[in-house]
């Protein structure tokens, strides 16, 4: 009999909360926030109709939710929870202490802009912010990307070679709660790619003593019961953790993709319609998805343009990205986001990327969309039209331009 | 009554500790945990016990310790207790929260009285030396008032926030007071503490001699002092219903309670209370001691 798949409409958000649900998450630690709160609420109705056997703990706080997720983790639990924002910010203290103690927690972020002033729209500063603390962080285009990335996820972050924690982020409305097809997979098959939680930290064990996150010193310990690191150890293993991650992010990936048919790219950039193309777009998320409609309307104008969807951010992909854009002419790079004083992040990572390269790309950045501006096809012909004529004139420029700006209406 | 050949022989911290001489938090530790005994996770934030429980690679207890950071022990608390019910561990293990003053009065309040509201099956204590003691001596909320810290040179202009009131009043089974000075109380609570179920909040008064100024030898003078003068009573408050503690039951009578000068006059810090502030003392302890006799005839 064929093994039919169960398909339902669901909110990106939703989708989180049944990966969360099938993955059989043992511990969520939660506080509300717009837009990720649908995912808490779905998954106490979970709880409540005994779908799912998890212990859900409503805290009083973001920094409180990482916290319990951290100690639950220690605990020798499975761990999963969702924010945005402003409970990312709160929750920022904990993350590289998470990662830190090497606690293979899952936090899905529904992407959003961070105050001053107020907006609970959408752009990827949130995730952005958490760059540097240790973490994977895979961003998501799609609904059914999300509820696969989540399963994906706790395999890729309980991984034995890895125990490192991941963020699996999507964008806040356009996906977290717009409605779209995805395949849900049967439960037998979720359990049979992703197998129990084996932690090197379990607190549960009472009869190993552990003291678990101890004061370090700069330098190793040399005492008459064994030698112990120095914190300059403990960082470097997390570092190399990240580094060697990478492989074991696709390995995930295209066992996944064996399994249930699905795959996203290699795994850690997904590229679109780049056969013939010299020219690249460079993005992800929501901006790669609009970028997937304004090249088909710029190769009708003549353009060999493709598209590079950035999916994997830390461990950031450089060596692949390197190799993929050697060839490669132009690349025009959409930050929905920015690192205040420089440039879009994106773009700055991949210049980094490429340094050395023997005949680098034309590289031009963008900021679009911060604040949930809406991205048209428009703003992204526009500067990919920009940006091609600079490469011919050969201008080199470090000013950030953004797209979609008002500023004419403003002054009228 | 149990007598000090009553309490278990098992040790629980191992020698070589890098507490300061006189610590009376370690004594009071020391206590508590053998009260506790061998089923029992404990969690600490940044505090002195941080400093106790070693460096890298080697754990001090004789039971494992998740260090979490200042402002989180209610929540992490929470986290392992979630994680062992989920596990079904949890009428089995005990977990304990030990944070100091500053990481319960101040940045820990929220993690607590969220734990506290949630109704966590945890034991809270706060042992307190009534300023940051690990960071250099700066002021708490926990910090008495006239007392000298290095954020206070003009001593204190407010009043010590009162920790059990405001956990009694989150409606838990179990509230107490203690005090380093009277270790088989400590001790007694704790053993006690530990068989209730839901949220219990233990507050211990720890004299620390270089933060309160005063010869490592007399932490258990002046901790007892602060008992005799009726400063800190030590009490147990059961679902609501107060009973004070043996060692603070003939402060009762105020003819028997030391003049709080006493208790004042043996710690640099108060060297420069005025005489005003010595007499808001006076009329603290009166205040405090009629509302405990008010609960008492109740």
């Amino acid at each position: 009999m064929k093994d039919k798949k169960k398909v339902k409409i669901l909110t990106g958000n939703h989708a989180a909360a049944h990966a969360l649900r099938q993955a059989k998450v043992e511990v969520i630690s939660a506080y509300p926030i717009t837009p990720q709160s649908p995912v808490v609420e779905k998954i106490s109705d979970f709880i409540n109709e005994g779908k799912m056997k998890a212990k859900f703990l409503m805290v009083e706080s973001e920094h409180s939710a990482a916290a319990a997720c951290c100690a639950a983790s220690a605990t020798g639990s499975r761990v999963g929870t969702a924010t945005s924002a402003h409970g990312l910010m709160l929750m920022y203290e904990m993350l590289p202490w998470a990662s830190g103690t090497r606690l293979p927690i899952v936090i899905n972020l529904a992407t959003r802009s961070c105050g001053a002033p107020w907006s609970v729209w959408d752009d990827h500063s949130d995730f952005i912010a958490a760059r540097d603390v240790g973490w994977i962080q895979i961003m998501c285009e799609d609904n059914q990307e999300i509820y696969d990335t989540n399963i994906q996820a706790f395999k890729i972050a309980e991984d034995p070679r890895v125990y490192v924690p991941t963020i699996v982020a999507y964008d806040g409305y356009i996906l977290s709660h717009t409605m779209m097809p995805i395949e849900l997979e049967k439960q037998e098959n979720i359990d049979g790619f992703l197998p129990p939680l084996n932690h090197h930290i379990n607190l549960s064990d009472i009869s190993q003593v552990k003291g678990v996150g101890p004061v370090t010193t700069p330098d190793i310990i040399k005492r008459a019961e064994g030698t112990a690191p120095g914190y300059y150890e403990y960082r470097y293993s997390l570092q190399k953790a990240l580094e060697n991650s990478i492989e074991i992010i696709k390995e995930v990936h295209d066992q996944f993709a064996e399994k249930f048919g699905r795959y996203y790219g290699n795994g850690l950039f997904k590229t679109i319609s780049d056969e013939d193309a010299d020219t690249i777009i460079f993005a992800m998320g929501s901006v790669s998805a609009q970028a997937r409609s304004a090249i088909k309307k710029l190769r009708k104008l003549g353009i060999k343009i493709g598209l590079v969807s950035l999916r994997l951010f830390r461990p950031f992909p450089a060596i692949q990205l390197r190799e993929y854009f050697k060839e490669k002419k132009n690349i025009i790079v959409f930050d929905r986001d920015i690192g205040y004083g420089y440039e879009g992040v994106l773009c700055y990572e991949l210049k980094a990327a490429l340094y050395g390269l023997k005949k680098p790309p034309f590289i031009k950045g963008y900021i679009v969309g911060l604040g949930g501006r809406d991205i048209t096809d428009d703003h992204l012909i526009e500067g990919v039209q920009k940006a091609l004529k600079q490469s011919d004139e050969g201008i080199i420029s470090y000013t950030t331009d953004f797209l979609g700006l008002k500023l004419e209406e403003l002054e009228l | 009554m149990i007598k000090i050949t009553d309490v278990v022989e098992e040790e629980y911290i191992n020698p070589g500790t890098r507490m300061c001489a006189g610590c009376s938090m370690a004594l009071l530790y020391r206590f508590a945990l053998k009260g506790l005994g061998p089923k029992t996770i404990l969690t600490v934030p940044a505090s002195c016990l941080t400093v106790l429980h070693g460096m890298q690679g080697f754990c001090t207890t004789n039971v494992s310790v998740l260090h979490t950071p200042f402002a989180t022990t209610g929540a992490s608390a929470s986290g392992i207790v979630a994680s062992l019910e989920e596990k079904g561990l949890i009428n089995e293990i005990c977990v304990v929260a030990f944070a100091g003053d500053g990481g319960t009065a101040d940045i820990g309040i929220q993690a607590l009285s969220g734990a506290a509201e949630r109704g966590t099956n945890f034991i809270y204590a706060c042992y307190d030396n009534e300023a940051y003691m690990n960071t250099g001596v700066q002021r708490s909320g926990s910090t008495p008032l006239g007392a000298f810290t290095a954020t206070t040179p003009g001593g204190k202009m407010k009043v010590k926030k009162n920790m059990p009131k405001i956990m009694e009043a989150h409606g838990i089974p179990y509230v107490a007071t203690a005090n380093a000075s009277y270790p088989i109380d400590v001790y007694e609570k704790f053993k006690k503490a530990r068989e209730i179920k839901g949220t219990k909040y233990i507050h211990i008064l720890a004299p620390c001699p270089p933060g309160w100024g005063y010869d490592p030898k007399d932490s258990i003078k002046i901790g007892k002092l602060a008992n005799e003068t009726g400063f800190w009573p030590l009490y147990e408050i059961i679902n609501g219903k107060l009973t004070l503690s043996r060692d603070s039951k003939r402060y009762l009578d105020s003819n028997k309670r030391k003049p709080i000068e006493e208790y004042l006059s043996v710690q640099k810090r108060f060297k420069n209370i005025s005489m005003e502030n010595i007499e808001r003392y006076k009329d603290y302890i009166i205040t405090l001691w009629n509302e405990i006799e008010q609960r008492i005839k109740n």
